[in-house]
């Protein structure tokens, strides 16, 4: 179980994080900058209204990277028969779907909050306000993953399936956004803890709820 | 553990048609099975129920040995080199140590896709015998394949076959071995 699960693992980073011509991992990342780039060109460069709503955009700036890979997280190993071959083998999909969640994870997070200090000083984020953005995504993008892994997984057999999913992706992400966000109006972590709950039980949903789309999306 | 391979009435539906009923089977060690039809018939789903990746519409499989399967889809990377894309499969598979076969080598390197068909189609066939599974089920194996892939997999079903294993294979074209049962998935057509 843990052999498979490596091999799973490994095989999963190097295909979200390999280049293959795609982008890879710094489409999310480059993305993430240019947003936090562009926001004082569109508002201005006032200092407060800056600090006030920095933090604010760097929330939404992460959610849109997040959903940036969520075409290829399930679908092409649909299409490639991967999840047959793995099926054949006793592995189930719920393990197959909890690997590549933390894959999923691990592909676009951590560069995420290294990228926030870039940001943070584009916006002038003060001292106080950054603990609380790199703390509140800490917490709040293992649930965006989740959420984008469950929506990945049930698009995938559908036509257009990739649009959709970013659709899909914004209603069910306001939670995550209002406590994890929110926090940083209030200027404590009251906030993170209930969006980093969120979190955790979307975590813990994600791979049954995306393994048995996966069950189902292969009777098609 | 001898390797075995039953259905007992089976019945597949596709949307609102059903492809075939009635159709019980049992395939015992050493024996092939040629499942033969017209496109459209259902032996692709046939080979699909057989592995348990289908549920059929009724009936039930039992099956004891591990299933390996070769179907149209080669389920390697097509952004990796052959090499690694195998790789992942002999990890999974706790056979690393397994030879690549001699026409293979020199694609290693390759990302699977740049690859042709037919060499794709060799490179699941090098998966499936690392495998090492005593069911193998075989869909349209010859397809893409030249004149030397095709000797090459009949040489492997045989070897597979003296080895104990079984094997069900559905094909349109006819396969070039000896002494195989012949299932006419016409005969079940509902």
């Amino acid at each position: 179980m843990i052999r498979v699960a490596s091999a799973l693992l490994l095989r999963d980073l190097r295909h979200l994080l390999g280049t293959g011509g795609r982008g890879g991992p710094m489409l999310p990342l480059l993305f993430f900058l240019a947003v936090a780039m562009l926001f004082p060109f569109a508002v201005g460069p006032d200092p407060q209204v800056l600090a006030r709503t920095g933090g604010g955009v760097v929330w939404i700036a992460a959610l849109l990277a997040a959903i940036l890979p969520l075409d290829r997280l399930v679908a092409p190993d649909l299409e490639l028969g991967t999840f047959d071959q793995l099926a054949l083998r006793g592995v189930s999909e719920e393990l197959a779907a909890a690997v590549r969640l933390l894959a999923h994870w691990l592909s676009f997070a951590p560069l995420l909050l290294a990228a926030i200090l870039p940001a943070s000083a584009l916006l002038g984020l003060d001292g106080e306000t950054l603990p609380l953005l790199l703390l509140g995504l800490l917490a709040g993008t293992p649930g965006l993953a989740a959420i984008g892994l469950i929506i990945a997984a049930l698009t995938a057999s559908l036509r257009g399936g990739a649009a959709l999913s970013g659709l899909l992706l914004v209603p069910l992400a306001v939670p995550i956004l209002i406590f994890g966000a929110g926090s940083l109006a209030r200027g404590d972590t009251t906030g993170i803890a209930l969006a980093g709950a969120i979190s955790l039980a979307l975590v813990a949903l994600a791979p049954f709820a995306a393994g048995a789309a996966i069950r189902s999306a292969r009777e098609h | 553990m001898q390797a075995s391979l039953a259905a007992t009435d089976l019945a597949c539906r596709r949307g609102e048609r059903i492809l075939f009923r009635r159709l019980s089977l049992s395939v015992g060690p050493r024996e092939v099975i040629h499942v033969t039809g017209a496109n459209g018939i259902g032996k692709s789903s046939l080979l699909r129920i057989l592995g348990g990746l289908l549920r059929p519409f009724a009936g039930e499989v039992t099956r004891i040995g591990a299933v390996g399967l070769i179907d149209e889809r080669p389920a390697l990377d097509p952004d990796l080199p052959l090499g690694q894309a195998l790789g992942f499969w002999r990890a999974l598979d706790a056979a690393p140590g397994a030879d690549v076969p001699a026409h293979l080598e020199e694609l290693l390197d390759v990302p699977v896709r740049y690859l042709s068909t037919g060499q794709k189609k060799r490179a699941a066939l090098a998966r499936l015998s690392a495998q090492r599974a005593s069911i193998w089920l075989l869909d349209e194996p010859l397809n893409g394949l030249d004149r030397g892939g095709v000797g090459l997999v009949a040489e492997m079903v045989d070897g597979h076959r003296r080895s104990g294993g079984l094997c069900v294979l559905a094909s349109h074209q006819p396969f070039p071995l000896e002494r195989m049962r012949v299932l006419d998935l016409a005969e079940f057509a509902a």
